[in-house]
């Protein structure tokens, strides 16, 4: 057994980590979050160029065919910046739906362009009824000519206001489908919602859009198939991001109680204080170690979705006591839009439910131990 | 990163599995009640039965794994160790004396002399010895080093005076090996010195200490002008808090509780899926499906903290593996008090029942009093907290003292 990285790892998580630093601090990340954009064109070109896109793409569409722990790699430094941006939406959801459910001309034309930071996009699959599965999904895509035309509501579509294209979840008489639409297309309304994150989660409405047969991913009645197994890894994807901001939550937090002084004394010196600090770390390494294995297991090709849940049900109420300890250990400022510790509580709550809460993810753990 | 064992432990792992599944068959009805040290210690069939599988587990070299070669260990790496701890803990099968293999045996590879090593050594490795650990004292129990009780030195011999309590099977014990102060002039960790000692030595008198639920496993220890030969000190003299200290090289990841933690689970889900209450299987209760998807995730993240303690050490960072470590134990512990706590609620009214036919699937009443125990033992998890607080990455500063007189005036 050995939690080691390579040094071609290590050399990755610096590289991302010193660029997100110089580049998007807290500030910045704030002044981000109150565009109406929510993300930094000029970084999502740059981010292109240092080859974070391809990461975890065929070699054939030039990409690197890195592990899917390198890809995490990136999202835990994310994490620990709070950082904004659609790489979630278009490189881990979307692309993986591309990279597995797409032919050669969809692969080859849409892999390449994400690669190079000229395509982003975002992903519609949640309705009204919020349900996570995929098998609950309503909206009717129904056969007009020769392809399709939706009609429906898509919620909780991050990045839908940037992007260029959308897969968007339909169900066909084969079943759940997944089709490539033109953000631009005719009949679609696209509107942002404040969210608690401050990203960019956007309802998309489809009036009368019409889609081609070409322009399906994958087969029709495969999109259950195609979306579970994306779930899976953006999963992984998702909780190292959450790592990442509750390492950097604490590690703010602690040195923050170290220089505040009250009755004379540096907080840090309190137990109150102390106790709360080292739960926040206890809950940080018991999720940290976890997370590593479920990685590896997802890039061993070992069956590991009990434990993906049970990974991620877990991490949503690490995350969320280490945002709300945060926040306390900060007293009065930790409340202000000033200080950034908020940045991970807010983040912590809009993270539980992305990818899945922990009602349903120790449900699928249940039924997964055979009950 | 890398989670395969390799072919060589996962033999290993198969043949301690296979070994523990066989030997716990043969174990008195006692342990069915989950096996931990009231089983062992306050029962004379189960303790007969501890030393008996001690006995075969010497035999097979069971007892001294991490220990040198020349020294008749196998010189286990600690992989191999926690493998081995991981299939005994889940079997719950006795016969590992985890004072005298578990904490003196490190000591002793450290400190010991070569007649030391030769004397006594041996008789732990064969399992024919018990060991109990005379540290605590009724007014030194997180804070070890005040302890009181003293040794005087006279020509060849030492003389004991002084109390411990809280002494784990000192009533079933051989022998003891017991920290005390050698200068009388000293206070804290230093002037302090480690002896070993037989428990028929005259002078010692060991008084029941029962256990909230009347069982016999804990006792006080009064030493009266006991005496001790000079060549049983172990270590120099004054080292005693060094030598109590020594763990090297030996597996300390807490993943004990964890496996027992799985045994308990799985007890707990067989029970719901067999188990009528107000008409409805207990599996389709929603709160309890929650609850399980929980366990599992604690288990499983518990597990891999263990290993990472493991590998910590294995990689001879001895300050980032106590870190963990004390991390392990505090998550450990708390969460064998919630499994078991969780398993009487499961049970519902047959949660107070202590024995019978209708739990015998889930008796963990035993367990579920035993488990407060766990976070105050071994370090509270109080104190864990704050060493944890302590060191990197938090680096947290140490709190400031206050003398008792203060309050009372
Ligand atoms: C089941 C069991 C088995 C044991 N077996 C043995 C044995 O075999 N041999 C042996 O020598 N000893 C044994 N012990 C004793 C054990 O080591 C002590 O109980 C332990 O060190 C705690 O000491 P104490 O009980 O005196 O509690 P105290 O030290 O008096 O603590 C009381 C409370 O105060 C808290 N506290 C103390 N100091 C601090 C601090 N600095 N900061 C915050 N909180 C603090 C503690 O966490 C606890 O909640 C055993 C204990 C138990 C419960």
């Amino acid at each position: 057994m050995d939690f080691d990285f390579t040094s071609d790892q290590e050399m990755l998580r610096k590289s991302v980590a010193e660029f997100l630093k110089k580049e998007c601090p807290y500030e910045r990340v704030k002044e981000i979050e109150d565009t109406e954009e929510g993300y930094d064109p000029k970084l999502w070109k740059k981010m292109a160029r240092l080859e974070w896109m391809g990461i975890y793409f065929p070699e054939e569409y030039g990409g690197f065919e890195d592990p899917l722990m390198n890809l995490c790699l990136i999202m835990e430094e994310m994490g620990k910046m709070a950082y904004v941006s659609p790489y979630f939406s278009t490189v881990v959801q979307c692309g993986i739906l591309v990279m597995e459910g797409g032919n050669k001309k969809q692969k080859k034309d849409i892999l390449s362009k994400i690669i190079k930071g000229k395509l982003i996009m975002a992903l519609a699959r949640y309705e009204e009824d919020a349900s996570h599965d995929p098998s609950f999904i309503q909206m009717p895509a129904t056969v007009s000519g020769d392809g399709y035309t939706l009609n429906g509501t898509k919620l909780f579509v991050g990045d839908a206001n940037i992007a260029d294209k959308i897969i968007v979840a339909a169900r066909t008489d084969k079943g759940v489908t997944l089709f490539l639409v033109d953000a631009k297309a005719e009949g679609i309304t696209i509107k942002k919602r404040k969210s608690i994150a401050k990203d960019n989660t956007c309802d998309v409405i489809l009036n009368n859009v019409t889609v081609s047969k070409d322009d399906m991913l994958g087969k029709p009645g495969q999109g259950e198939a195609l979306l579970n197994s994306m779930t899976q890894k953006a999963t992984v994807a998702k909780v190292a991001e959450m790592i990442g901001g509750c390492e950097a939550a604490i590690l703010m937090t602690a040195e923050y109680a170290k220089g505040r002084v009250q009755y004379k004394t540096p907080i840090a010196a309190f137990q109150a204080i102390q106790h709360f600090m080292s739960d926040m770390k206890l809950g940080y390494d018991s999720c940290l170690n976890f997370y590593y294995k479920v990685a590896w297991m997802v890039d061993e090709g070992v069956e590991c979705s009990k434990d993906i849940s049970a990974l991620k049900g877990r991490m949503n109420e690490v995350y969320n006591f280490i945002g709300d300890r945060g926040v306390q250990i900060h007293g009065g400022i930790g409340t202000t839009r000033e200080f950034n510790i908020a940045l991970f509580f807010r983040r912590a709550k809009a993270f539980e439910f992305m990818m899945g809460d922990s009602d349903y993810h120790y449900e699928k753990v249940a039924e997964a131990l055979g009950m | 990163m890398d989670f395969k064992l390799t072919k060589e432990e996962q033999e290993l792992k198969e043949y301690y599995e296979d070994f523990f599944r066989e030997a716990i068959k043969k174990a008195p009805a006692i342990f069915s009640h989950g096996g931990g040290f009231e089983a062992i210690y306050s029962d004379d069939e189960g303790f007969a039965f501890h030393q008996k599988m001690a006995k075969i587990m010497g035999e097979k070299g069971m007892l001294s794994l991490p220990w040198p070669k020349e020294l008749g260990g196998a010189d286990a790496s600690i992989m191999h160790q926690l493998i081995f701890n991981e299939a005994r803990e889940v079997s719950r099968c006795p016969g590992f004396d985890f004072i005298g293999c578990g904490m003196f045996a490190p000591s002793l590879l450290v400190f010991a002399n070569d007649d030391q090593k030769a004397r006594l050594l041996p008789p732990i490795a064969k399992g024919e010895v018990q060991y109990c650990q005379g540290w605590s004292e009724p007014d030194a129990g997180s804070d070890l080093a005040s302890l009181q009780t003293a040794a005087v030195r006279d020509g060849d011999e030492w003389i004991i005076n002084g109390q411990k309590v809280w002494t784990t099977a000192a009533h079933r014990s051989d022998c003891m090996f017991i920290l005390v102060r050698t200068d009388p002039n000293s206070s804290g960790s230093r002037g302090l010195s480690v002896f070993h000692l037989d428990m028929k030595t005259p002078g010692i008198e060991v008084r029941p200490l029962y256990y909230m639920n009347g069982s016999h496993v804990y006792n006080e220890v009064f030493l009266k002008d006991v005496r001790v030969l000079h060549k049983d000190l172990i270590g120099d003299e004054g080292s005693g808090w060094q030598v109590t200290m020594a763990t090297m090289n030996f597996e300390r990841s807490g993943m004990g509780f964890f496996s027992t933690g799985r045994k308990v689970m799985e007890r707990i889900i067989q029970y719901v899926k067999t188990t009528k209450r107000n008409g409805k299987l207990l599996s389709e209760n929603a709160a309890i499906r929650k609850e399980i998807g929980k366990i599992y995730a604690g288990l499983e993240a518990g597990t891999m903290m263990a290993f990472r303690v493991g590998c910590t050490q294995a990689s001879g960072d001895m300050m980032a593996a106590a870190s963990v470590a004390s991390e392990s134990k505090v998550f450990g512990t708390e969460f064998s008090k919630h499994i078991f706590d969780f398993a009487t609620k499961v049970l519902g009214l047959y949660g107070m029942i202590e024995e019978g036919d209708a739990t015998s699937l889930l008796n963990v009443v035993e367990e579920y009093q035993s488990a407060p125990g766990l976070t105050i033992a071994g370090g509270s998890n109080e104190v864990q907290r704050c060493i944890i607080s302590w060191m990197a990455p938090l680096n947290m500063p140490r709190w400031k003292l206050m003398d008792p007189a203060a309050l009372k005036r």
